[in-house]
């Protein structure tokens, strides 16, 4: 979706503010929001992709105003009455009122280092990769209402395929709930001036990791 | 700030507000038997206390001194990382990008946060910031001032948008005047900063 999420090249948002000696967490519901996300997570009950879409489809003034684990927490709420694990009653009221559903597992805290390491997204391919390094490739112009890892800045342009990644989970329809749809993902590589016009910053490069439905060939 | 579990009486400020809130949360997910908070627990001691820079630093001196290693990291980050033993395990898709004279390296992701947790532990809020969002991929050199890095003429600066789940950490390069280091000393010299790209290591000096 061209949400207020996909901010690669916008003005105005001033400069960057690195905080000294910033604390992992700046408040106490900060890590028990990123832990009952994780918790959650762990159930089985949502795709990495449907959360980051959960987080897009946030109004776009709190998006700009909520601090990240402010909108962790927001979403989470969202997410849970979305896929019928709460009702908004039950959160208001800060209690069960009707007992859970059975989900897949859960989270002991024995098992926690055992999930500090990141899942994997590679998935067997569905056919062979249609492009290789070297070639050009033109980024395709979508403006998918859904989720989508295709960046606005990085649409209609063309640049170099680096890399093959492997075939991963495909985003665009595993935010959706709809499966793996696994696809073939790409480093495709782009000159400055190709993304920002004559006046792009000297030597600039920049790569984005591109899904080959994203890709045409140049 | 309130680390403090028993005063909630913040009135109106978006803390209290918000203790309340994923309080209300975590009890109804309990209630309900979806989690169990002392995984919460586990789970915020973890990246409060082990998961962190300091294993990416780890990464990083391991490959300034010893070349088989750093050519393996280079080759796969996740395999090489995992036979380091920093940890049990790596999720796949770990790409190391070495900066050279000529090339400095910035990793962002514009349209959210990813990051590499596993070794640089969780992302700073400046990271997760529109600020660094929108300008990383079109003004690093302008980022970079921000952090007051300047390079050197001639270095050309390549930016990873980290768009899918493949993840990201800068190999920067040895500083120079630390030859014969140990492993330790140079692991020192290695910042959060300069493995996500907008920094460099410290210099010898600094921790002399």
């Amino acid at each position: 979706m061209d949400g207020i999420h996909d901010m690669g090249g916008m003005h105005g948002f001033g400069k960057v503010d690195p905080e000294k000696d910033e604390p992992v967490f700046h408040a106490e519901w900060e890590g028990r929001t990123l832990a009952l996300n994780r918790a959650m997570g762990y159930t089985g009950i949502w795709t990495i992709d449907q959360t980051r879409y959960g987080i897009e489809r946030l109004p776009p003034d709190l998006y700009l105003t909520a601090s990240y684990y402010k909108k962790w927490a927001i979403r989470l709420e969202k997410l849970i009455v979305e896929l019928g694990l709460a009702d908004a009653d039950e959160i208001k009221a800060g209690h069960a009122l009707r007992p859970g559903k059975t989900l897949k597992r859960k989270l002991n805290a024995a098992d926690v280092p055992n999930t500090l390491s990141r899942g994997s997204f590679a998935r067997p391919a569905q056919a062979p990769a249609g492009f290789k390094p070297g070639d050009r490739v033109r980024t395709k112009n979508i403006h998918p209402e859904t989720h989508t890892r295709l960046p606005r800045y990085a649409r209609d342009r063309v640049g170099t395929v680096e890399a093959i990644r492997g075939c991963h989970v495909f985003p665009d329809t595993a935010a959706l709930g709809k499966g793996d749809d696994p696809q073939w993902l790409y480093t495709v590589l782009f000159d400055g001036r190709e993304l920002w016009g004559q006046n792009a910053e000297s030597g600039l490069k920049v790569s984005i990791e591109a899904f080959e439905p994203y890709l045409d060939p140049a | 700030m309130a680390h403090d579990h028993d005063h909630d009486h913040h009135h109106g400020s978006e803390l209290s507000e918000m203790q309340l809130r994923v309080r209300a949360l975590e009890t109804v997910l309990a209630e309900k038997g979806y989690i169990d908070p002392a995984a919460l627990d586990a789970i915020i001691e973890a990246y409060e206390t082990k998961v962190g820079p300091h294993n990416g630093a780890r990464v990083v001196a391991k490959a300034w001194s010893d070349p088989a290693f750093k050519k393996a990291l280079v080759e796969d980050a996740s395999k090489a990382v995992v036979a380091l033993g920093l940890m049990n395990r790596v999720g796949d898709h770990l790409i190391a990008i070495e900066n050279t004279p000529k090339l400095h390296n910035m990793i962002v992701c514009t349209l959210c946060s990813c990051y590499p947790w596993e070794v640089l532990g969780l992302p700073p809020v400046w990271y997760k910031s529109a600020p660094y969002r929108s300008r990383a991929v079109s003004d690093p050199r302008g980022i970079l001032a921000d952090f007051d890095v300047t390079l050197p003429a001639g270095t050309d600066i390549r930016v990873w948008d980290s768009t899918a789940e493949t993840r990201f950490i800068v190999l920067p390069m040895r500083p120079a005047g630390t030859e014969g280091w140990s492993e330790e000393k140079l692991a020192s010299l290695v910042t959060r900063d300069c493995m996500i790209g907008t920094g460099l290591p410290k210099s010898p000096k600094e921790v002399a």
